[in-house]
């Protein structure tokens, strides 16, 4: 993940220098056309991202912004809903003359993914581009629509000759979900690969982007105090939350038959788990991260007994937040019948020497306590003789807590005295807080991602070694959850608000642990 | 909440500092550094807005120092300041009279423990910062020869002579885009550089940071040529290929022109001082391509035909 990594640069230039730490990474000649510009990924995440990379002056001369969709739009249309965007979304502030400039590099091209007219059109575009604004051939095509209309549109963009350029790159960048499944993550593969080589395909997946979590390679390899006991000697277990305080609002369509699992664990917690648990790398390159994470999620085993070491749930209506919330079952759109779940929970285990005998749970849903993503790793407790047992009754396992949204920062809990004239020992807790420097200084995960591709820097991407390796991981919960719902087992319903199905907590139970309260 | 206090000393700064921290409810210290601000009076306002702004990013204890008259009897004034927009704490301290020599016997004491030390000169500078009471506290040390009011070749010249590891200038800072946007081109166009020119309003040290920093890099002759600004207004590097060329006329929207393209538009504006204050708080070890274009740019001034009047050389300063 270093802005050094191994990029060829020939001949010298003399510029640069090694030294210079203040020039930034700014991509060379290049355009982004993105597909499916109406949707909330491209106008909350995507246009406000490229304008931010635009305003911080990492945008290259002459960047072009081509949308795609099927709307009776001109050039002035599609600007307005960037702009709208932008305003709305943007992280740095407003600035007329960043705005022009970018806004001149925009066009619109109508039409349908299997209309041949349109995407010829797209290609004149393309080269309109190249020869008005300079960008050199160079263009990523964004997917941000349904993965069932990739194949549609690579296969289109063969068709016509926007994948291959001379002296020029081309790239594609797709978002999750990769697959519902291992075998339809293969298929969808499949589709991409036809047309595009491997290291030309850009999966997001925004957590690696987050500058939260690159941080978790900085604190457990950039110290020495963490990474001797980060290990099965000390370490009890490991908890991996993200819950999200609200339901699956307008999303029916999308989350109905995709659930929790699907949607959160197999890509962002399944990714957090393998940086938190993979052994040093070799460098912070695209390869070294990938071997690493991929001995772990190799070293993945499931537990025998899932029906125990597993929990699902759908929230039912109720009260969250002091607002009055439908459940699950009553959410528009969604079938009463519907076993899709909107809380899982499962227990891994790492069988390798590092963590042989300490379980990773990870559960993510809607509807839970309060909107949290954190890792907490807790230690086991110390043997304590020397303080009789009334006196360590408050005090609980020391744990580090790595909090990636929101609120940045760490926690750390250990034991202390109770000021006063008897020795008893609680828990009191340390905090660091990046503050508000992560609201506004930093840059939003999408606008590391984007510059990335434009870069053509990859370290922060998800392979789809990785991709397959995670839906082995998870093909056998979802099996066994669908063949729950065969015997009449349904998902558990939990009260919106409060934090899970009571099975959650009986499977932290039957290892005589639980939950933090994140 | 800011607390007044009048007549006081370091212990008493110090502990107000932890008294309004506990009474805010939140003892945790997530500060990474000391900024110590040396400023005159009436430059207390800026000043402490770009530290405020620039606290966001790191947070910080942030020191600003008035030095009032040194005649009279010592006293010193604070006003305590925790919250409130800031990223950190801050002081802000007013010495007069005997003290204003020993501005250094009242800052030590606050400085945070084994931290990283930063002092910013917003204004006039001393002439050897390095040796400065306040500059030895600290191992970064900001200086400004660009600053809105006061801009001046002199200051930079006397800054460059002067240079000593931690030094850095804002005028410096001020070229980051620039020099980003020159080093694209060259990644762009991989061609030998045979000359270049460096357009800008006549009193303009960022301009003459740049013209060194390009005569070191390319090793050819640059021009310095004047125009009516703002700031600097164009860059040429002349190629067997044809001129790249970055002109900016109006201090916001510049012209990108390289051989064999079409002329693309680039944002490239001038940034305000809590910006560059922050750019430079980023790293704080020794800037290694700033002392070399300082060095540069000393040794080409006194090398210079007919220069009787050679640059303060260091250790003369005084």
């Amino acid at each position: 993940m270093s802005p050094r990594s191994a990029r060829s640069t020939t001949p010298r230039n003399p510029l640069r220098d090694p030294q210079d730490r203040r020039l930034p990474r700014i991509a060379g000649p290049c355009g982004l056309v993105l597909f499916g510009v109406t949707g909330d990924l491209s106008r909350k995440k995507v246009m406000p991202a490229i304008y931010d990379l635009a305003n911080r002056g990492l945008l290259p001369p002459g960047f072009s912004l081509t949308g795609f969709a099927r709307r009776d739009w001109a050039d002035e249309d599609f600007a307005q809903v960037v702009h709208d965007s932008v305003k709305e979304h943007a992280r740095t502030p407003f600035r007329e003359e960043v705005w022009d400039q970018l806004a001149e590099g925009f066009r619109f091209v109508p039409g349908d993914f299997d209309d041949d007219v349109a995407f010829e059109k797209l290609r004149t575009t393309i080269q309109e581009l190249d020869q008005v604004r300079g960008t050199g051939g160079n263009h990523a095509f964004y997917l941000a629509i349904p993965p069932a209309f990739f194949g549609n549109v690579v296969g289109q963009l063969r068709k016509h000759g926007l994948t291959e350029a001379d002296d020029a790159w081309r790239r594609v960048v797709v978002e999750k979900p990769f697959g519902h499944d291992l075998q339809s993550a293969r298929k969808l593969n499949g589709v991409l690969d036809e047309v595009f080589p491997e290291g030309s395909i850009f999966r997001i997946d925004h957590y690696l982007g987050k500058e939260t979590v690159q941080n978790i390679l900085a604190l457990r390899f950039a110290n020495t105090m963490f990474e001797p006991i980060w290990n099965a000697n000390y370490v009890d277990h490991v908890q991996i939350t993200m819950a999200e305080d609200v339901g699956i609002g307008g999303r029916a369509g999308y989350y109905d038959g995709i659930g929790a699992a699907r949607d959160v664990i197999q890509n962002h917690l399944l990714q957090l788990m393998s940086l938190v648990a993979m052994e040093e790398p070799a460098g912070f390159d695209a390869l070294a991260l990938r071997i690493e994470k991929q001995k772990v999620l190799s070293s993945v085993r499931l537990p025998d007994d899932l029906a125990a070491t597993t929990s699902r749930g759908q929230y039912a209506a109720g009260w969250a937040g002091g607002e009055k919330v439908p459940g699950f079952l009553q959410e528009q759109g969604i079938s009463p019948k519907s076993s899709t779940e909107t809380f899982a929970a499962v227990t891994l285990h790492v069988d390798n020497r590092r963590w042989a005998g300490v379980p990773f749970y990870l559960r993510t849903g809607k509807r839970l306590g309060r909107r949290v993503t954190e890792v907490a790793i807790a230690f086991k407790r110390a043997p304590h003789q020397l303080f009789n047992p009334a006196a360590t009754e408050e005090l609980t396992q020391n744990a580090l807590v790595i909090r990636i949204q929101p609120d940045e920062g760490m926690t750390v809990r250990f034991g202390s005295k109770v000021p006063g004239t008897t020795m008893e020992i609680r828990d009191v807790t340390m905090d660091f807080a990046y503050g508000s420097t992560f609201t506004e200084a930093s840059p939003e995960a999408y606008e590391r991602l984007i510059l990335d591709v434009l870069l053509g820097d990859p370290p922060l991407f998800p392979r789809h070694e990785e991709v397959e390796l995670s839906w082995q991981i998870l093909d056998p919960i979802l099996d066994f959850w669908v063949a729950q719902d065969k015997k009449g087992k349904r998902p558990e319903a939990y009260d919106s608000g409060t934090w899970g199905p009571a099975s959650a907590d009986a499977m932290l139970a039957r290892d005589g642990r639980v939950w933090r309260r994140p | 909440m800011t607390r007044r206090l009048t007549g006081t000393n370091s212990a008493a700064i110090a502990a107000e500092f932890v008294r309004a921290r506990t009474h805010a409810g939140s003892p945790a210290m997530g500060m990474v550094m000391t900024l110590i601000v040396v400023i005159d009076e009436d430059a207390v306002d800026s000043a402490l807005e770009a530290a405020r702004l620039a606290s966001h990013e790191h947070p910080a204890r942030v020191l600003a120092v008035v030095l009032g008259s040194s005649r009279g009897s010592a006293d010193v004034d604070a006003e305590v300041t925790v919250g409130a927009g800031w990223g950190g704490e801050m002081a802000l301290i007013r010495l007069s009279g005997e003290v204003v020599r020993h501005p250094e016997s009242v800052v030590l004491p606050l400085l945070l423990p084994d931290s990283p030390v930063v002092a910013w000169w917003p204004g006039a500078a001393p002439v050897d910062p390095a040796s400065d009471p306040l500059g030895q506290l600290a191992q970064r040390r900001i200086t400004d020869t660009q600053t809105s009011t006061n801009p001046s070749t002199r200051a930079l010249h006397v800054q460059c002579a002067a240079y000593s590891a931690g030094n850095t200038d804002l005028a410096w800072t001020r070229l980051t885009p620039w020099r980003a946007l020159l080093a694209v081109s060259l990644d762009q166009h991989p061609l030998k550089v045979s000359a270049g020119s460096v357009s800008a309003e006549r009193v303009n040290p960022s301009a003459d940071l740049l013209v060194a920093w390009l005569a070191s890099r390319l090793r050819v002759d640059i021009v310095r040529s004047v125009s009516d600004g703002p700031g600097v207004t164009e860059v040429v590097l002349e190629t067997a290929e044809g001129p790249i060329r970055i002109q900016r006329d109006d201090g916001r929207h510049a012209i990108f022109s390289s051989p064999g393209n079409p002329d693309r538009p680039v944002a490239l504006k001038r940034r305000d001082v809590p910006e560059l204050l922050a750019e430079e708080l980023r790293r704080l070890d020794e800037d290694n391509v700033y002392a070399a274009t300082a060095r540069y740019l000393t040794r080409s001034l006194a090398s210079r035909p007919g220069s009787r009047r050679s640059p303060i050389r260091k250790g003369s300063k005084k």
